[in-house]
Parts: C-alpha cells; structure tokens; sequence
C-alpha cells in the first residue's frame, strides 16, 4: 500500500490534556498543527481524572503561596524532582488555572463564588507547618471538565485533529534530527508520513503493563515505546504510583479527593490505621499511604475472605458533601461495588496508576540525552505529559499535580516550539520513512506464530507479581529473564490474526503490546539499576534511601546501559529545599 | 452466555450478520459487558472490532445497543443481563465495521451549537466570580461525555441524521446558555431557533431513557424553549 505524506509546522501526537493544551498554545501563534490521536480527543485518559488541580490560589486558606506548592512538591517526590522545573510548574500554576476557567472549566464554587479548593495530600502551608486547602476541583470529575474544556477550545480555534489514527514510529533523518511520525489511520488502514521539524509526544501513560490499574486500556505507552526504539533513554522508570485507593476488583480510581473531604482508610479490625504511619495520617503522601496498607494486608488484618485489600469509611461525611462534592464516586461505587458509600465502606487497594518517569526534558519539553559533558537537546523532538520526565513529580508526585503538570508544561512546550527559527529546511528521504514502517510491514507479513493477547497477559502477570509495591532483587531478576523471553516471542513471533484494513483493533493492540513490553523492559532496567528505596520504588533488599549514591536520576537504554543524572537543586527565585526525612 | 453480535466487515462482508458465541462467564475476570467483550476478543475472536478506553464509564468510547437499548458495555453490569444478549451497533449511525460506528455527523452537531464558552469580558488576574446557586445550574449538562447513546437513540436524528441537531447537540447548547458566565445567551438561543433545531425534538425521551450519565437532555431542550420564549 502507498504511503502518503503530510507536512506541517508541528504534530503532537495524543490527544489528552497535555496535547490539547500544547496544540491550543500553537494554533494561537497561527502555526500549522496536526493533533494525531488513537481515540477520539474526549477518549483520552485525562478523562478519568477525578479529585483536583493544584494551585496556590488562597481561596480557602489566605497566605497560601506557590513557594509553599513549591517546597510540598519537592517533599513530596521524595527530592529526586527537577526543583527548577518544579518552581516553574508551581509559580506559573494560578494563572493556569485561571486561564482554565476563563475557557470555561466549570469549577466548584465557595460561597464567595471563587475556584471551589479541596484539601489533598502532602499539602501545607508556612513549609510543612499547617495543613492547606490547594486542589481547585470540579465536584470529583475535574479531568473530565478539564479534557471538554480543552477540546472546546480546540474546536473554537479549528486545531486539525487526526482521531483514530495510530503512530508508529518516530522518524529520524540521517543529520540525526526528528522529522515526524509514521502513522496508520485505524479506519481504513491507509498510511502516512506526518511530517514536521518538531514533534511533540503527548502520548500519556502506560499503566497498562500491569495486571491492575486505573489507567484506561489505551495506556499503553506509545510514545515511550517510540523513544525508547530511537535509542533514547529514558528516566526514573523504576517509580511507579500505587495509588491507596484503587477499587477492590476492577482497578477503577476512587479520588483522593474522598480522603480529601474526610474519608479514612479502615482495616479489617475497624481500625483507623493510617494515623499508626504517619503525622499526616490519611493525607500522607500516596508512596506512604500505599506501602502503609500493604503492610496491614502482610500483617494480616486485610479485609474480606482472602484479606487482601482495604476498606475506604466514607460514612461519617455529611451528605451534602458526598452529593455535591463526590457525585461520582457514589456512581462509582454503586456501579462498580455495588456499595452505597454513605452507608458502607468501600473496598480499596493500592492499585498502579501514575508513571514518575519518562522521557527527560527540559521545562520547555526538549527531550534531552544526557552525556558525559551535561544535557544535549535532541533535535525536532519535544514530549510533555505524563511520557515525560521533566521531573516534576520525582519518585512520588502529589496527588492534582499531574493535571497541572498537563496544562502548564503542555502551554510551555507549545510556545516553545511556536517560537523557534525555523529557517533550516525539512530534510527527509524515502529511506528514513520506510524504516519507520519496517516493523508494521513485518508484521502484517506474519501468518502464525504467539497471538499478542497471550504476551500481554504473562507481561501483565510478571509486572504484578514481580514490581509491585516491594520488590527486592531476585524476584525483579526473574522478572527481568522473563520479560526478555517474551522480548524475543514479540519480535519474532508475534502475530495478529486480522490483517484487514478497516478498523482493525486486533492490529493495533498486537502494536500496543510491542509498546508495553519496551515501557516493562525499561521499569525492569531501572528497578534494578535503584539500589536504594526513594519514594514509590521501595526496595526489601534495600529499606533506606541513600542519599550519597542515589540522589540522582537514573536513565535508562534499550541496549541496557544505565546513567546516573544529577537532579537539579537550583531554582531561580527560591532558596533550594535541603534533604530532610520525609513524614 | 449466549451472545449474538452484528459482525460487519465492509472489504469481506455483502451485509451485516450476527455471529453467535457462547462465552463461560466462569472464565471472564470482571463483572461488567465490555469484560466479556474483551474475553471474546482475546481467546474466541480476535477479529471482532469494538471501541474502548477507560473502562469505567467517562470516556464515552464503548456505546451499544445491547437486547434493544442503547448502553455503555463498561457499566453494564452482568448480573442485570439475560442468558441471552444481543448485540447492535449503536443505530441511526453509519456503521464502519461491527460495533464501531461513524459518529462524524453527531460531532458536528456538537460544533454547530459552537461548543465553548464566550464571555462578555475577562477578570485580567483572577477567576470569574459565579456563585454556587449559578454554577449549580450546570449540574445536570456539564457531565455529558459525547457517547452518543441519546442521539442515536432518538427517531428525530434517525428521521434527519444530517440536519437535526440531537439531544447532545442541544444538552450542550443549554450547558453554555445556562452558564452565568457566558455573554452570549441569546446569539445561543437565537441560533436554535431553525426548523431542525430545538423544535425538531418530539418529546419522545428516549435519549434521557438512555443516558449512560442518568441526564435528561428532554429537560434541556424544555429549559432552552422557556428561555427562548422569555427572550
């Protein structure tokens, strides 16, 4: 089949919050942008999204301040975030927000008629020393409001979507700059070239390499997986969030937002236990309030007849809260557990949900390679997102900080690239362009062989089983072997049975999987390269954090060679936050 | 289980057919519709094409008409369902391949209501004040998210899929009229007035009968007509 080219001043590949949001900042500028997405843009996880965004506002608490956001943050990642990328996110978060809501977000309100705030997790005011109410909500469907608001304003200024399209490779030129993407439209399975000086991966995450998850089950870490192919290495991919409230059964997120209004987690014997863990008890950072439940389920005191989750007592909220301000997760429960949560608890466990890592960037989205001599910016390409590690959520993020993370790194890398001198010609040759569908041919050539469904569910089996909550080295070294085996089965013999043209899904999961298998690769790499346990990466085999030898990035490549990279500790307005213990 | 399922592959296929298969629910992990999908898909038939994403009703993706109903298959709970289910693509859009339809026409009707809010004037540094009555008047219209199982479910769309604007077009034409904020109420209600817009809706309420959301787009439009007799 033909292959047809299309040329534009950018592509953002994913159409979710970071994308919509770098595609809205370009087409202000007047630049002409392809947004090419899998799903329809209202598809894309950010939907899901339930509890907040954070911004120092001072609508509820006066004196809130981002410098506070600031220094919670850098806490709360457990000091291995970026700080100067972490006071970039957290001074330019109130007039993100702001911005928002002149879009039309439809916040919550207080009485004052002001951007209704939550309290969240690992939040404070005076550096740590009183709780603060921070996270602007939505009632508990804030990623919805935010993804309609956004794609909104992308009708309003005619952004050029491609939905169901599916990308599959980056491509590089031989000067050693990214030129575009290879892409196959999911409804008639036609080809083409999208070309570009500058492509921005917004592609989200990839909690779909585990057994249980919140994440939706297009989370399957494309862009990663393209990076990753190009030989680009990728960060902290060993920090995974276990979110403390994933439903019991189906994964589905129960908001923070819940502990938020005063909900407390519960073991089997009735006990509040959260308050044994931490000063902060429910409010504590999730790395925390997840390893915190772990434990009482290791100890024995889970709930139900294998003991093994939690229950969430939402009981003692007054109902104006959990109508007006947990809607959807009464829905939830109700759909999904069959449980009135005004009633009775609701069955929870940590369940994954957030990659920390990904592709390192710059505050402005330039995914960067580090060398020996320092950062280097890769040419043409730029990723924003939760595919990206700019890092402002380091080895644990807070939680409504990855909704801002979205909007303000999304603006960033749009007006980055919007901005650029771009007199250098678009240089490309056929070559460049059929080896971005090299693999996809092969593919489609390939009539037997291991059906990609039986990959994806030992890949899943092994993530669960083996980079869970603890891990420690021999069960992540099994892990690994076997990650490698089905490595091998994947690229030499997997196969889908459908080769048809129109809207094959059997097709472009099997290229999901491809995806998922390099994302579990690179967790395995990094998981093992960790040697210590910082945040969400809690190692048996090594209980503490060690400041001395790992207070550092790692990066990790597909020919499995590791590099350490200095975190930053230099913001330019604030003093850096020392390293202390966390609580 | 026993399900019947409309396959439609327009390169192989003369006509839609429905395939049936017997699925034992003792094998699928979950609870809901879109679980066994997915079981068909991974160990009976990995030829049947669907659209998911978040599996947890709010993406709107997984919308199908399931022994007669419009549904999301990601919240229909098995327990509710017969030994015997049906399966259609949702009706009164074009079918692209078996459960999979053509929603172009129902996204434009979306934009013809001009789907974004336009105020009068901005606060430069702060946030629109809206009080908490105000804003509670888009309870009810905010929460949509685009499945398109009220549209297709109304013999309105069916009857004039290229000219009338549906229940979701007019649900969210009513969430930005309601909207204290936007500046533009009677451009909105002015622009519904044509012969295919707000009074091409019968009253039939087969979209709120469906709605995943439990909305009531016949509300809606009964608020959009009041507002526009006051005008």
């Amino acid at each position: 089949m033909t292959v047809s080219t299309q040329v534009f001043d950018a592509i953002v590949i994913g159409a979710g919050g970071a994308g919509m949001r770098a595609s809205l900042a370009l087409g202000v500028e007047g630049k002409r942008v392809a947004v090419i997405s899998k799903v329809f843009p209202t598809r894309s996880h950010t939907v899901a999204a339930q509890g907040g965004i954070n911004a120092a506002l001072s609508n509820y608490d006066a004196d809130d301040n981002w410098k506070y956001h600031f220094y919670d943050t850098v806490k709360g990642s457990d000091f291995l975030g970026d700080q100067h990328a972490i006071e970039y996110m957290c001074r330019e978060a109130p007039r993100s927000i702001i911005e928002l809501e002149h879009w039309g977000m439809p916040f919550s309100r207080d009485e004052k008629g002001k951007i209704y705030q939550r309290a969240f997790g690992g939040q404070s005011r005076f550096y740590g020393k009183e709780k603060v109410r921070r996270t602007c909500a939505v009632a508990d469907r804030t990623g919805h409001a935010l993804l309609h608001t956004l794609y909104q304003q992308n009708v309003a200024h005619n952004t050029q979507f491609y939905s169901e399209w599916f990308a599959l490779e980056l491509v590089k030129n031989k000067q050693g700059h990214f030129v575009g993407v290879t892409a196959i439209n999911i409804s008639d399975g036609s080809k083409c070239f999208f070309a570009a000086k500058q492509t921005i991966l917004a592609t989200g995450g990839a909690g779909r390499i585990y057994e249980q998850s919140t994440n939706a089950y297009i989370c399957t870490g494309d862009g990663l997986g393209m990076a990753w192919r190009h030989n680009i290495g990728l960060q902290d991919m060993e920090m995974w969030q276990f979110h403390p409230t994933g439903l019991y059964g189906t994964g589905i997120l129960i908001s923070e937002g819940t502990r938020g209004e005063g909900g407390r987690l519960r073991n089997a014997q009735g006990d509040y236990y959260m308050s044994g863990y931490s000063k902060n008890a429910d409010l504590a950072c999730r790395d925390i309030v997840a390893r915190s439940s772990v434990q009482e389920i290791l100890a024995g005191r889970g709930c139900g007849p294998d003991k093994d989750h939690v229950h969430l007592d939402l009981t003692d909220l007054d109902e104006d809260t959990i109508r007006n301000k947990l809607p959807g997760i009464t829905e939830i429960a109700q759909v999904y557990a069959g449980v009135d949560p005004r009633k009775e608890p609701l069955p929870v466990v940590p369940t994954v949900h957030y990659l920390m890592g990904g592709i390192p960037t710059t505050e402005y989205g330039q995914v960067i390679e580090h060398t020996p001599g320092g950062d280097k910016v890769i040419p043409g390409l730029y990723a924003v997102g939760e595919c990206a590690c700019v890092s402002v959520h380091g080895a644990n993020r807070l939680g409504a900080n990855s909704l801002l993370d979205l909007v303000v790194f999304g603006r960033a890398a749009g007006h980055h690239v919007a901005q650029l001198d771009e007199t250098q010609p678009l240089v490309y040759d056929q070559d460049d362009i059929d080896q971005g569908f090299a693999t996809y041919t092969q593919m489609m050539k390939r009539t037997s062989g291991i059906a990609h469904s039986v990959i994806r569910s030992k890949l899943q089996k092994i993530m669960q089983r083996d980079f869970g909550v603890y891990r420690n080295h021999s069960e992540m070294q099994s892990g690994l072997q076997a990650l490698k085996q089905l490595k091998h089965d994947y690229d030499h013999s997997c196969y889908f049975a459908d080769k048809s043209k129109v809207f094959n899904t059997n097709k472009i999961e099997a290229l999901e999987v491809g995806n998922l298998l390099d994302v579990a690769l690179s967790t395995a790499y990094a998981s093992l390269y960790r040697t210590e346990s910082r945040g969400a990466h809690s190692r048996m085999d090594y209980p503490e954090r060690d400041d001395t030898n790992w207070c550092v990035h790692s990066v990790v490549y597909a020919d499995e060679s590791t590099v350490k990279r200095p975190v930053n500790v230099a913001p330019n307005e604030v003093k850096p936050v020392i390293l202390e213990v966390r609580d | 289980m026993q399900l019947k399922i409309q396959r439609y592959d327009p390169e192989a296929d003369v006509r839609p057919y429905l395939k049936a298969y017997t699925v034992d629910l003792n094998q699928v992990q979950g609870m809901m519709l879109l679980d066994v999908l997915e079981y068909i898909k991974d160990h009976l038939d990995p030829t049947l094409s669907i659209r998911r994403s978040c599996g947890g009703g709010v993406c709107g993706s997984d919308g199908m008409n399931v022994n007669g109903k419009n549904v999301l298959a990601c919240q229909t709970q098995l327990a509710t369902l017969p030994e015997d289910v049906t399966i259609y693509p949702m009706p009164g859009m074009p079918v692209v391949r078996d459960l999979v339809v053509d929603m172009s026409q129902f996204y434009k009707h979306f934009e013809s209501v001009e789907p974004y809010l336009q105020p009068k004037q901005l606060p430069k540094d702060h946030e629109q004040i809206q009080s908490i009555e105000d804003r509670a008047k888009l309870d009810g219209l905010y929460e949509c998210i685009m499945c398109g199982c009220c549209t297709s479910a109304c013999p309105s769309s069916w009857w004039n899929p290229d000219k009338f604007v549906g229940p979701q077009g007019l649900l969210t034409a009513a969430r930005f009229v309601a909207d204290s904020r936007d500046g533009q109420k009677e451009k909105r209600l002015d622009n519904l007035s044509g012969k295919y817009k707000l009074y091409r809706c019968r009253g039939i309420f087969s979209c709120t009968t469906v709605c995943p959301k439990g909305l009531n787009p016949t509300q809606a439009i009964a608020d959009l007509r009041s507002a526009q007799e006051d005008v």
